[in-house]
């Protein structure tokens, strides 16, 4: 498998990224620029926190008409694994890729601790090396995490088994339904405010990150293994 | 009930970074017809008295908090 960690102007959690996937993980992994027009040879996208653009417009709306997005929007639609963390999760729901929007935290402070979540659905590619309702730790770190979406959406998010991971003792941002990450109907695009790639060593305080792209790994197959 | 509206632009010589990545933006998307983009703020206030008095305030108000006359200018529109 080898993997994009893409980079926008303002990415600012880009390297912690890359280090989970291939130094920790082992994975092949290396930066692709927004400004690329190509994703060929990659098995999947991973599109990192901070703050593209500066945040300008809204969180994530001028990413998401760049250059690569196109390409990112091609390995969604091939079914092949795209994840996006914090600033990344905005990205996607800017994009389309994943419904709803990120708005203001509640506290209209930026928040920024360790989080227990639930893990609400261990049936996806993203999940399976978790417990089900399995009880995680991961850092946060946002000022416009708060989860909204209209009622359709919510009802049919819920139909799905589309909300994957919830906030627990307590919410953070406000999320509508303590939502911490969705994924999309196909099962291949996954965003979540929460950084798993900040939680990949006890020595760093925790590891519960690690089963995430360890289930990426074993359930999403190379571009190799699809063209034989 | 009087109503105020405040629109604070940045000054023509302050570069609007923002305005700019957003133009950007709108040009990739094929919006020919559009140059130049500048991003503001826009306030909505409401007060009472007469429109006169809450005029006087609000200009007052947008220059000593609302906009920083160093680099922006703002405009105050006042609706009875």
């Amino acid at each position: 498998m080898k993997f994009a960690v893409i980079q926008f102007p303002g990415s600012n959690c880009d390297f912690d990224l890359l280090w989970a996937i291939r130094d920790v993980m082992g994975a092949e992994a290396e930066f692709v620029w927004h400004d690329e027009t190509s994703l060929s040879g990659f098995d999947g996208v991973l599109i990192p926190g901070g703050f593209s653009y500066g945040d300008y417009l809204r969180c994530g709306a001028i990413a998401s008409f760049a250059n690569i997005m196109p390409e990112i929007k091609r390995l969604a639609a091939e079914g092949k694994p795209v994840f996006g963390t914090c600033n990344g999760f905005q990205i996607l729901v800017e994009a389309g890729l994943l419904p709803g929007v990120l708005i203001r935290n509640d506290s209209l402070k930026f928040v920024s601790k360790w989080q227990t979540l639930n893990v609400r659905n261990k049936q996806t590619k993203f999940t399976t090396e978790y417990a089900e309702n399995e009880v995680i730790n991961l850092p946060i770190a946002h000022g416009e995490g708060k989860y909204v979406a209209d009622e359709a959406t919510l009802a049919e998010l819920k139909a799905n088994n589309q909300i994957i991971f919830t906030y627990e003792n307590g919410n953070p941002n406000g999320s509508v339904d303590n939502i911490a990450g969705i994924i999309n109907k196909e099962g291949n695009v996954l965003g979540m405010m929460p950084h798993p790639e900040r939680a990949m060593e006890d020595l760093l305080g925790g590891s519960d990150g690690a089963k995430l792209f360890a289930s990426v790994l074993k359930n999403f197959v190379k571009v190799e293994e699809v063209n034989a | 009930m009087t109503k105020a509206t405040v629109y604070v632009t940045y000054k023509e010589s302050i570069l609007d970074p923002q305005g700019q990545a957003v133009q950007k933006a709108a040009s990739k998307l094929g919006y020919d017809k559009v140059y130049k983009i500048r991003i503001g703020k826009y306030f909505e206030i409401e007060g009472t008295g007469s429109a006169e008095e809450l005029k006087t305030q609000v200009e007052a108000l947008s220059n000593e908090l609302l906009a920083n006359p160093n680099m922006e200018t703002y405009r105050v529109e006042v609706q009875d």
